[in-house]
């Protein structure tokens, strides 16, 4: 069947193709052709993976240049696609700290009466708290953690399935009691700062947590909201480890690689340079895509992989979508927030604040140390300018994985909070662009003196520059604020958040589904679910397998 | 006197506020002996009518009633009781710089600038939030569902929203409720709107007595529960000043036969195996009862009032981290006479004046109590109830204005040259609008934050008593081993506003608490 069949008439016809090769978009299809699909991945730019990519931009380096961090990895669709075949290891990392303007540092120590220590050292109130934290953040973690290889319900259907699974959700919170239910209640609407506050004293271990709550939102960490954001990047592991962190050896380039491995080893096609123009649409069912080039591709079902608003509002003909979806993908919210230098690097930078040969250093560092700082950071974004201070996660992977620079070199990602998609309502320019860069870098410089001699390259993107690039609405990292109003059922919006589109045969599988960003495979593992329950062949997409 | 002659009263209700006054008025229709201690010399809390100078007298906290609960108003008979009303149905004016003003009247707004399609938009959203607000506003009537321990009432509770819910609204409706419940006002006016003047008049109503800018997620429930209590929004003057609406209250209260006794301050709480037996007010006399309700705000009950050693620690954690921060100052200025606002006739200045430009401003406005700094350029609203209600004052005028924001915790503290500057901040404000407003100052004051909790025991300056949040609300406000009015202490209650539904000259507060009692009796 799948050998060359030539001429109009005999036009090959897809059971499937999926639009965009992230890391979501390959799960599917991964998914899927180990279904016995034939299924066909078409992707916009000449290298595959979206956001999870390690690209050669600059001599032997590899950058992970979007995503540089793969905890929240579901470890069911790693173990049921088979990954470690297909290349993909994990390697946790130890270390980390928080600088201080003040010359010192908060250290991240895996070993836990050293953790102790080193608060004590800052805050000898917080010792207890650190543990009463980290007992809740794992709690939570484990609380919300089946929800995510799940098709949310629809709260307004009357079908069994529907039900059954409201029943489910609600015997879940049930089963908090009012008391959890009352902390439950708190991540989604208080701040992160408020968060904290229930717990630490120090402003500075408030600032060292607060990062992860702020990263990629349109919130400041004194706004409610960011404490899901907050539990919503602790629910990664690696090797059964609630909350712990690593990376892919390779860069996070392995993780779309070993999932494209995965889609080929089941029959599946990638095809690269080949951006989809239209879904094309008959009759109110999918009748494949569109390329840009004009070529027409036959299907019964298609897959975007894209957010809503490109999906619906970018690829399709609004009378195809509808009024109600063209209405509610313009409502859809994915404003971007971050910016992100890569950075190839001839040694290991000094930082004066570490003592000397600390191995800190391996994992991410931050700088930003009391809240104010962050909220002032968000201030000046909301106002459409960049953080002059902004919050900045580091981190060396080198270190760890020395494969992703010649031999003592080293690569260092450099996520930045905040960066307006948009400069006060202006395009982005290269001058604007290098000056957004180089005061991430002074800043940087300021903790570290041999910092600026030692860069031979950087590379300077902004929300702007990943959307131009990969297609994330305004370079917002989740494919859609992870706000209230925009999870579970409300993901990305009434009537398409059970994965399926405005009309038959149309499926979304981004991140711009439940249970959102993050480089977790569970949308697009999900989807996979969803299509083969439509065409009524078993499925093999694993659910919830208690990996606690 | 010995204790064995000493009166045992049914219920004791520490404090006179609004909802202290309810409880009162119901418990003693059903026959129960209470009594009610105040401990400032007048009764009415934060809905009071006080003396500013020369006998000139306004509502001192809260200036407006839209929140009156119907069923409080009428079983209580507070007309008949001396509630008058001086305007009903005040409209909203949002004042623009250049004269160019908004002109909202119930379920419309007016201008010269603003579109058609805005406008038509404008009643078609209020009426959405109007079915919303139907949809809940039975929930304020009632004490607060509790899921983990459902009664038949519970049950119909449930039943009655999943109905209003589900088949009220329709599937269509009901999921645009589920999305936007959580949202911001920023991003539900955006996604509406495209007037700015408009935006920020909504968003006010939004941020007003919250610790939130538009921007900040969750004030678009503030927003709708304007609207699910009381009289759909409706704005009322009461004559005489907030004042009058708690003294027809007491009455109603004496009227059943309550007693009232004010300057009693409650100094503690007598507590015997377990339960209460009483309270000791400040110059040492004892009340006894195995019923001590209180109007004050949790934390003053449980930390201060009855003690933290009574209730489990787990239980005080949750009291002390209720979240109660307010961001309003109330100003009031007496006028030689009216000012001239550009663009308004003093028929005008009779509705509610509202300073928010556009969102940004307002939030620009908010940005700066996160910092515990008062606003460069605050935002506010006016009102003028002299014109309306000649008891006021003899000659001139009164104003009141809600001022936002202003923290309660101010950077470095409120000093008399920081609550100076403010309130020279805020007339600066009036006079973008009125030039000639210092011309006519006779007298000017602000009540800050921290003004309002010293006098009025708003805990944090909220005078909701505790955030509206959705993790304070319903079976979980204030917290949830409260929720229900009980204390997890025999014998002792809340009925004010930091129990469901919470704050607002509402009444529901204490009126779900009376009838709570009642039914725990019977």
């Amino acid at each position: 069947m799948k050998s060359a069949l030539k001429g109009k008439k005999l036009m090959k016809k897809y059971d499937v193709i999926v639009v965009g090769a992230g890391h979501n978009g390959l799960t599917n299809a991964a998914f899927l052709a180990k279904a016995g699909l034939d299924v066909l991945v078409v992707e916009k730019n000449d290298y595959i993976g979206g956001a999870t990519v390690s690209r050669n931009l600059h001599g032997d380096w590899k950058y992970s240049n979007c995503s540089y961090l793969a905890s929240l990895f579901r470890p069911e669709i790693y173990r049921h696609l088979n990954l470690a075949k297909h290349g993909l290891q994990v390697v946790t990392y130890n270390g980390g700290f928080t600088l201080t303007d003040c010359g010192d540092y908060l250290g991240s120590y895996s070993d836990h009466e050293v953790m102790r220590r080193e608060i004590r050292r800052h805050s000898p109130v917080d010792v207890d708290a650190y543990d009463r934290y980290y007992h809740q953040m794992a709690k939570w973690c484990r609380f919300i953690r089946p929800m995510l290889l799940r098709t949310p319900p629809d709260p307004t259907s009357f079908k069994f399935r529907d039900l059954d699974e409201l029943r489910w959700l609600g015997k879940k919170f049930f089963d908090l009691g009012p008391r959890d239910l009352h902390d439950f209640m708190k991540f989604f609407t208080v701040s992160v700062g408020e968060f904290l506050d229930e717990f630490f004293h120090s402003d500075l271990i408030k600032a060292h947590k607060a990062g992860s709550a702020v990263v990629g939102t349109n919130l400041g960490a004194m706004s409610p909201g960011t404490a899901y954001v907050l539990l919503h990047h602790y629910m990664g592991d690696v090797d059964g480890a609630v909350g712990a962190w690593g990376f892919p050896r390779g860069g996070m380039g392995a993780v779309s690689g070993a999932l494209a491995g995965a889609v080929k080893e089941h029959g599946g096609e990638i095809r690269t340079n080949a951006g989809v123009d239209q879904i094309m649409v008959k009759n109110g069912k999918v009748t494949g895509v569109r390329l840009e080039n004009g070529e027409e591709i036959n299907a019964d079902r298609v897959v975007s992989n894209l957010d809503a608003r490109k999906t619906f509002l970018g690829m399709m003909d609004p009378k195809d979508a509808g009024e109600k979806v063209v209405k509610a993908a313009k409502r859809y919210k994915s404003r971007g927030s971050s910016g992100k230098l890569n950075i190839a690097l001839n040694g290991v930078p000094e930082f004066t604040a570490l003592p000397k040969g600390s191995e800190l250093i391996k994992g991410d560092f931050h700088i930003v140390d009391n809240m104010e700082a962050y909220e002032r950071g968000y201030d000046e974004w909301k106002d459409g300018k960049w953080s002059t201070h902004p919050y900045l996660d580091l981190l060396i992977p080198t270190l760890t994985d020395p494969t992703m620079a010649p031999p003592g070199k080293h690569f260092m990602t450099c996520f930045v909070q905040y960066c307006p998609s948009r400069v006060e309502g202006k395009d982005w320019t290269p001058v604007l662009l290098k000056q957004f860069g180089d005061n991430v870098i002074d800043n940087i410089a300021k903790y570290s003196p041999n910092f600026k001699d030692l860069i031979e390259h950087v590379e300077i993107r902004s929300g702007q520059v990943i959307d131009n690039e990969i297609g994330l609405t305004e370079g917002n990292i989740f494919q859609g604020e992870l706000s209230l109003n925009q999870l579970m059922f409300n993901r990305p919006f009434h009537g398409c958040a059970q994965y399926r589109g405005p009309v038959n045969g149309l499926y979304l599988s981004g991140s711009t589904t439940h249970p959102g960003g993050g480089v977790m495979g569970a949308p697009g593992a999900n989807s996979a679910r969803e299509i083969l329950i439509d065409m009524n062949i078993s499925t093999t997409v694993p659910e919830d397998e208690g990996d606690d | 006197m010995t204790n064995n002659s000493m009166k045992k009263y049914d219920a004791v209700i520490i404090g006179a506020g609004h909802n202290g006054l309810v409880c009162a008025a119901y418990l003693a229709k059903a026959g129960k002996n209470v009594v009610v201690l105040e401990a400032n010399e007048q009764v009415g809390g934060a809905a009071v009518t006080g003396e500013l100078v020369d006998g000139k007298k306004t509502s001192i906290c809260a200036h407006y009633l839209n929140q009156l609960n119907g069923k409080v108003s009428s079983e209580l008979n507070l007309t008949s009781h001396g509630l008058k009303l001086a305007a009903t149905d005040v409209p909203t004016i949002a004042l623009n710089v250049d004269g160019d003003h908004l002109r909202f009247n119930g379920n419309t707004v007016q201008s010269s600038n603003i579109s058609e399609e805005d406008t038509a938009n404008y009643t078609k959203f209020m009426s959405l939030i109007h079915e919303y607000a139907n949809t809940l506003g039975f929930l304020m009537d009632e004490p607060p569902l509790d899921i983990f321990n459902m009664d038949f009432s519970d049950k119909m509770t449930a039943l009655k929203l999943g109905w209003k819910l589900r088949f009220g609204l329709g599937a269509e409706k009901m999921s645009e409720f589920l999305r936007m419940i959580g949202m911001n006002i920023r991003d539900v006016l955006d996604d509406e709107f495209d007037h700015e003047p408009l935006k920020g008049a909504m968003s006010f109503d939004a941020v007003l007595g919250t610790h939130t800018g538009p921007y900040s997620a969750g004030n678009f429930f503030t927003f709708l529960y304007r609207y699910a209590s009381g009289d759909r929004g409706a704005l009322a003057i009461p004559e005489g000043g907030m004042g009058t609406v708690t003294s027809a209250m007491a009455k109603a209260a004496k009227a059943n036969g309550a007693e009232i006794r004010t300057a009693a301050k409650v100094k503690s709480v007598n507590v015997e195996n377990c339960a209460v037996s009483g309270v000791v007010l400040e110059n040492g006399e004892e009340i006894k009862s195995d019923c001590i309700i209180s109007n004050a705000h949790i934390r003053t009950t449980v930390l201060d009032i009855v003690g933290t050693k009574y209730f489990e620690a787990d239980f005080v954690k949750r009291t002390t981290d209720v979240r109660s921060r307010g961001g309003a100052a109330k100003l009031h200025i007496v006028l030689k006479k009216l000012p001239e606002f550009k663009g308004l006739t003093s028929d005008d200045l009779k509705s509610r004046l509202v300073i928010a430009p556009n969102q940004k401003e307002v939030e620009h406005s908010f940005n700066h109590i996160k910092y515990k700094e008062y606003s460069e350029k605050p935002i506010m609203e006016i009102s003028i109830p002299s014109l309306v209600d000649s008891s006021l004052t003899d000659e001139g005028h009164i104003l009141n204005a809600t001022v936002q924001f202003a923290p309660y915790d101010l950077k470095g503290g409120w000093t008399a040259k920081a609550k100076a500057d403010f309130l020279n901040k805020c007339i600066d404000r009036i006079a973008e609008y009125a030039p000639n407003i210092r011309d006519v100052v006779e007298h000017a004051e602000i009540l800050t934050p921290l003004d309002l909790e010293e006098r009025f025991g708003l805990v944090g300056g909220n005078w909701h008593h505790g955030e509206l949040t959705l993790d304070q609300m319903l079976m979980l406000r204030p917290v949830p081993e409260a929720s229900r009015y009980a204390l997890p202490l025999d014998g002792m209650y809340l009925c004010g506003a930091s129990a469901h539904p919470g704050g607002g000259v509402m009444g529901a507060a204490g009126r779900n608490a009376a009838q709570a009692i009642l039914k725990g009796d019977e």
